[in-house]
């Protein structure tokens, strides 16, 4: 009896091995780096079989004259070579690999920690640095070390104003930021059959912030319809009965909406404790909370409303922006007096628009509040989307209304 | 490769972030990197890491998986990195780049002298011995490479 990672890497735990990756990702920040490291290689042809992609998205579009030179390069370098392109404003790394690219028991390969999100799929998909993506892109494949896992059993509906995001932070808060180091978490029981792909997106992004090596569902029918609906017909995943270094149990109704406080990401409180905390800036996105249904979710409760602060909301990928401006919700977002940024990470990294001043305060939707992350002596709250909309309409922290 | 250092002690839960900021990531000088690694915890620490040995609380280099931490680290003169645990990206940037890290639970004193044999599998901490885990082959063999670049450059 196997986990799914041991099924898909086709070793028990522990175990050493080497596999060909099916997809491996760069973005621009890693792909700099990556591409580097490969010409140091003494490297000139990509590996065969793999599907290679690079995503413009953590400084996009480019800051300044460097970043925009070194992003000029990869770009060359992608389009020469024959790699999936995605320029700037194209999205998020792994929101465009969620959008009916990756599929159930594939190996994807991403060179960004939050590579973790695709085992929302049943795929095992995990991160790595730039010279492990280039020693990819020479030989197509990679070793790892197959991971023990921990079960996350989940059972019932969220009730009230709770969402996919509470109960990531839920669990973070309860494995600590290295409780799933070296390991697999596995989302199963009921409860995960209740979830729609984006809600597992947010569940498999947050392991990582956990330490997980991976974050998996099991493909069901909600996966099986989702990439039928993308094109693609594949076949539903069976759980087998295996063992798991440690188990934890969540019934989605008793969730409630919470907080991540600065700086770590698992030390977490119930939202009403921080209610009244004023706020510089909100914001809406990432490859955690950046979906057409965030987006849509902070339409209705912004909507023929004002935000009392700033509010930056930046969607996961064009197709989230196209779907949000063809349904009307970015108007919605727009006349509520929120400001759209492009497709893409936007401040989550502090390295482009959006960053913090000095002791300024934000509300965000993304996966880390890490020390001066967003700009040097700012300080950095972490919510659902519901959370951040209440909390932007009053100017500071708000317990969502029920919806 | 150099094994041995004095101690310089850090906290546990060290991320990626504070060992160098983003705002320092849109470059390819690795000057740069070494230079500002560990500013937002402590600027004046930098200079201070030439032929050092970290010793640092349990999982090292948690979270984004910029490969520019364990290159500032490496670049800012630093001879090994010992920790209880180490985030696994990092762990893998670290011996891609030729930063040998040691999985050890040891009490850290300021400027103490670290010897330490990977390929034996100990640590010398003022003098006292304690065994460490040692990595698997393929790390060895990408470690003694002098990292993942030159282990393709030969094996390819």
């Amino acid at each position: 009896m196997s986990s799914l990672s041991e099924r898909i890497l086709n070793a028990p735990a522990g175990e050493y091995v080497d596999r060909k990756v099916d997809r491996a990702f760069a973005c621009d920040g890693t792909g700099m780096l990556a591409l580097e490291a490969w010409k140091n290689m003494g490297a000139s042809r990509l590996a065969g079989e793999t599907e290679f992609s690079i995503f413009f998205d953590h400084i996009a579009p480019a800051n300044n004259t460097t970043a925009a030179t070194l992003q000029h390069e990869l770009r060359e370098f992608a389009k020469s070579s024959f790699m999936t392109f995605s320029d700037v404003g194209g999205g998020i790394c792994h929101q465009l690999m969620g959008e009916g690219v990756v599929l159930p028991g594939e190996i994807v390969i991403g060179a960004d920690s939050h590579s973790v999100t695709l085992g929302a799929f049943g795929a095992f998909a995990s991160g790595v640095g730039a010279t492990d993506m280039a020693a990819i892109w020479l030989t197509g494949e990679t070793w790892l070390r197959v991971p023990e896992s921990i079960g996350i059993h989940l059972e019932g509906r969220f009730a009230g104003a709770a969402e996919a995001k509470d109960l990531a932070l839920a669990y973070v808060g309860e494995l600590k930021t290295d409780g799933a180091t070296y390991q697999a978490i596995e989302f199963i029981g009921d409860g995960s059959k209740n979830l729609s792909v984006d809600e597992r997106m947010v569940l498999s992004n947050l392991s990582v912030e956990a330490g997980a090596k991976a974050g998996l569902f099991y493909a069901d029918d909600v996966t099986v319809r989702y990439l039928k609906e993308r094109g693609h017909a594949v076949k539903p995943q069976i759980p087998e009965s295996c063992t798991y270094t440690r188990d934890l149990e969540f019934d989605l109704s008793d969730i409630v909406p919470l907080i991540a406080v600065p700086h770590r990401v698992d030390t977490i409180k119930p939202v009403d404790e921080l209610a009244g905390l004023p706020l510089d800036q909100v914001f809406v996105g990432t490859c955690t909370n950046g979906r057409y249904s965030d987006l849509a979710r902070l339409a209705r409760i912004v909507r023929g409303k004002k935000v009392a602060v700033r509010t930056i909301v930046v969607p996961a990928s064009a197709a989230v922006l196209a779907q949000a401006i063809r349904t009307g919700v970015l108007a919605d977002i727009v006349d509520a007096g929120c400001t759209i940024g492009t497709p893409g990470c936007g401040p989550c990294l502090g390295a482009h628009m959006g960053v913090l001043g000095e002791e300024e305060v934000c509300l965000s939707t993304a996966n880390r509040n890490f020390k001066n992350r967003m700009g040097v002596g700012g300080e950095i709250y972490l919510s659902s989307v519901a959370t951040a909309a209440a909390s932007a309409l009053e100017g500071e922290i708000t317990v969502p209304e029920v919806a | 490769m150099q094994t041995e250092g004095h101690a310089v002690c850090l906290p546990e839960d060290i991320d990626t972030d504070v060992v160098i900021a983003g705002r320092y990531l849109r470059t390819k000088d690795r000057s740069i990197w070494a230079t500002h690694v560990f500013e937002d915890l402590d600027a004046g620490l930098a200079p201070r890491l030439k032929g050092a040995v970290i010793v640092a609380g349990k999982n090292f280099g948690c979270g984004s998986s910029r490969e520019q931490a364990a290159i500032a680290i490496r670049e800012a003169g630093v001879v090994a990195v010992i920790a209880p645990s180490f985030a696994r990206i990092f762990f893998r940037n670290a011996v891609n780049v030729g930063l040998p890290l040691i999985e050890a639970d040891i009490s850290c004193t300021e400027g103490s002298p670290i010897k330490f044999n990977l390929a034996q599998g100990w640590v010398d901490v003022a003098g006292k011995r304690h065994s460490v885990s040692t990595l698997s082959p393929r790390m060895q063999e990408i470690l003694a490479a002098g990292g993942l670049v030159p282990y393709w450059r030969r094996h390819r």
